[in-house]
C-alpha cells in the first residue's frame, strides 16, 4: 500500500461521514420546527453560491463567467430569504410565561 | 490566503452549519442555530471572495439575488411557505446546473484540470442531472402548491397520469444515462452536446416524476425535492473537490430523506407508492352512505356550553383551519376558556399541514404558544381522560377506520380524538377526506358536528362564551 489517496476517495469519506452526522442531528430536531428545518436546510445547501462566485471569476467574461454569474443572482435568494424567513418563523415560536408578561 | 487557510475557513463554516441544525431540537436553542447558520454562512462567502479573482460581478448579483430574497422572506405568508420553499429548492437545482455547466466552459477557476480527468466528469454529470430534476421537479411541486392549476394541467394538484407512464420514465432515464457515458467518453471539444442533451433529458424527466403526485402528497414531494437539492450541492462538492459543500449538501440530502420518511409513515404509504403516483388527488365526494347514517349537529353557541363546562379540552386543528384563516378566532377562544379555568392543548398530526411542521408554524403565527402545542405521540394517550376534543377542519387524521383491519387506512397513525369523552367537530361539508373514506367519528353517539366555515363558527362561539 503506497502512493497517495485519490482525491475522489477522499470527498467520499467526507460525504459518507457527513451523512451519518446529518442522520443523527436531525432526527434530534423537534417534529414542531421541521417546516424551520426545511427553511434552514434549504438556505445551507445554497453554500454552491461558492461554486458560482468561483465561476464568476475569472478576468474575462466568457461564457463560464455569465453562467457563474447568473447562478449567483438566483441562489443569493436563498442565502439571504432562506435565513432571512426562517429567522421570521423562529421568532414566532414563544412559550407562556414571555407572552403574559407583554 | 493560502489554500489551507481557505480549508480551514470552510471547516469552520460547515461545523457551524451542523450547530444550525443541532439548534433546531428545541425552539428555545432554535434562534441561535440558525445566527451559526448565518455566521457559517457569511464565513464560506467572505473566504470565496478571497480567494477568487474578480469579485465584482459576483458581488453585484449577489447583492441583486439578496435583495429579491429578503424581500420575499418578508413579505410570505406562512400559509405559502411550502410552495416558497419549493421555489427556493428550484433555485439551488438550477444553479448546480449552471456551476457544472460553466465548470465545462471554464474549468480553470475551480482547479479543475483541462481536460476534465474522467473522475471530475462523472461527477459533473450526478451533480447536474440531479440539479437538473430538483429544477423542473421543484417548478412543477410550486405550481401544484400555488394552485396555478388554471395555468397548466400540469400544475394541477390533481395527479396528472397517462399510459406507459412509468415505461417513458425508464426510457428517459435510460437515454439520460446515455448521454451521461457519452460526456464522461467525449473528446475535451465535443462535452457540450452530450451535457446538453442529459440536462435536457433530466429536465424533462423532473417534470414528469413531479406531475402524477397528487396534492394531498405535497409534503413527501417537497421533503423529497429538499433531499435532492442537497445531493446537487454535494454533487457540486464532488466536482470542486470542496469538503464545505459536501457536507452542507449531505446534511440537507439526508435531512430531506428522514422528513420524506417521517411524512410517510405519518400517512401509511410507502415512499414508492408515493413516486409512483396517481393518489391523492382532489377533496373526495360526498360519500354515498353517508346521507343514511345520522349526524347530531349543534349550534356554535351548544359549542360554547360544553366547551366552558368542561375540564379539559384538546383542538385537533387541520388545514381547513389555516385555509379559513381562524388561527386567530381559535387563540382568541382558547384564551377565554383558559380565563375560565379550562385546560386546552393542541394535538398534531405530522400531516396536519402541507409541508412537514407547517400547523406548528401557523399556530405559531396566531401567538399560540409552544407548550400548549403537542405532537401526536405525546398526546393520544390523553384523550381518554379528556373531556371533550375539538376538531376542526381535520379528518383522515382523526378516523378510526384506520384501527381496523382492512379499511384503506388501515396502519395509518391518527390521533385518538374517538377516545375523548365527547367530541365536536367543525366541517364545513359531510364531504370525505382526502383517502375518499367515510369518517365513523362522525356518527358516534358522542360526537356533536358544527357546520359551517371555521372562522365564522369559531367568532360565534368566542361571542357565545361572553
Amino acid at each position: 500500500m503506497t502512493g497517495t489517496v485519490d482525491p475522489t476517495i477522499i470527498n467520499i469519506t467526507v460525504f459518507v461521514l457527513a451523512i451519518f452526522v446529518g442522520y443523527h442531528v436531525v432526527w434530534n430536531v423537534t417534529p414542531a420546527l421541521h417546516t424551520p428545518l426545511m427553511s434552514v436546510t434549504n438556505a445551507i445547501s445554497s453554500v454552491v453560491i461558492v461554486g458560482a462566485i468561483l465561476a464568476a471569476g475569472p478576468g474575462t467574461m466568457g461564457i463560464g463567467a455569465i453562467l457563474g454569474a447568473t447562478a449567483v443572482g438566483l441562489v443569493a435568494i436563498n442565502t439571504f430569504g432562506g435565513f432571512m424567513v426562517s429567522q421570521r418563523m423562529l421568532s414566532m415560536f414563544k412559550k407562556r410565561e414571555e407572552k403574559g408578561k407583554q | 490566503m493560502s489554500a489551507n487557510q481557505t480549508a480551514i475557513s470552510y471547516l469552520i463554516a460547515s461545523v457551524l452549519f451542523i450547530l444550525a441544525l443541532r439548534g433546531l431540537s428545541h425552539p428555545r436553542s432554535a434562534r441561535r442555530g440558525n445566527l451559526f447558520g448565518m455566521i457559517g454562512m457569511a464565513i464560506a462567502v467572505v473566504t470565496t471572495f478571497a480567494v477568487t479573482n474578480r469579485i465584482d460581478v459576483a458581488l453585484g448579483m449577489m447583492i441583486v439575488g439578496g435583495a429579491v430574497g429578503v424581500i420575499v422572506a418578508r413579505r410570505v405568508q406562512m400559509t405559502q411557505m411550502p410552495e416558497v420553499v419549493a421555489a427556493m429548492h428550484s433555485l439551488v437545482g438550477m444553479a448546480a446546473v449552471l456551476i457544472a455547466a460553466a465548470i465545462i466552459s471554464d474549468p480553470l477557476p475551480f482547479n479543475v484540470e483541462y481536460p476534465i480527468p474522467i473522475g471530475n466528469r462523472v461527477e459533473l454529470f450526478i451533480g447536474t442531472f440531479v440539479g437538473a430534476i430538483t429544477f423542473s421537479g421543484s417548478v412543477i411541486a410550486f405550481g401544484k402548491l400555488a394552485g396555478l392549476g388554471k395555468y397548466g394541467r400540469v400544475f394541477s394538484s390533481a395527479p396528472v397520469t397517462f399510459k406507459g407512464q412509468h415505461l417513458v420514465n425508464m426510457v428517459l432515464a435510460v437515454i439520460m444515462i446515455g448521454c451521461g457515458v457519452m460526456f464522461v467518453r467525449a473528446l475535451p471539444g465535443e462535452l457540450w452536446l452530450p451535457f446538453l442533451g442529459m440536462t435536457g433529458v433530466a429536465f424533462l424527466l423532473g417534470i414528469l416524476i413531479i406531475v402524477p403526485i397528487g396534492g394531498a402528497d405535497m409534503p413527501v414531494v417537497i421533503s423529497m425535492l429538499n433531499s435532492y437539492s442537497g445531493w446537487a450541492a454535494a454533487g457540486i462538492g464532488f466536482s470542486l473537490n470542496n469538503s464545505m459543500l459536501i457536507i452542507a449538501g449531505s446534511l440537507v440530502g439526508s435531512s430531506g430523506a428522514i422528513l420524506s420518511y417521517i411524512m410517510c409513515h405519518a400517512m401509511n404509504r410507502s415512499f414508492f407508492s408515493v413516486i409512483l403516483g396517481g393518489f391523492g388527488g382532489a377533496e373526495g365526494e360526498v360519500s354515498e352512505n353517508a346521507a343514511q347514517k345520522t349526524v347530531k349537529s349543534g349550534s356554535p353557541e351548544d359549542v360554547a356550553f360544553l366547551l366552558g363546562n368542561a375540564e379539559s379540552v384538546i383542538i385537533v386543528p387541520g388545514y381547513g383551519l389555516a385555509v379559513g384563516r381562524a388561527q386567530h378566532a381559535v387563540k382568541e377562544m382558547v384564551e377565554k376558556l383558559t380565563a375560565r379555568g379550562v385546560t386546552v392543548r393542541y394535538a398534531i398530526h405530522p400531516v396536519a399541514g402541507r409541508m412537514p411542521g407547517h400547523m406548528n408554524v401557523l399556530l405559531a403565527e396566531a401567538e399560540v404558544p409552544y407548550d400548549q402545542v403537542v405532537e401526536m405521540d405525546d398526546i393520544n394517550s390523553d384523550f381518554s381522560s379528556t373531556d371533550v376534543a375539538f376538531v376542526l377542519g381535520a379528518n383522515d387524521v382523526v378516523n378510526p377506520l384506520a384501527e381496523q383491519q382492512g379499511s384503506p387506512i388501515y396502519g395509518m397513525p391518527i390521533l385518538e380524538a374517538y377516545k375523548a369523552r365527547a367530541v365536536l367537530v367543525n366541517k364545513r361539508s359531510m364531504a370525505a377526506g382526502y383517502a375518499g373514506i367515510d369518517n365513523p367519528l362522525f356518527y358516534m353517539d358522542k360526537t356533536m358536528m358544527v357546520f359551517g366555515d371555521a372562522k365564522k363558527v369559531i367568532e360565534s362561539i368566542v361571542k357565545a362564551l361572553d
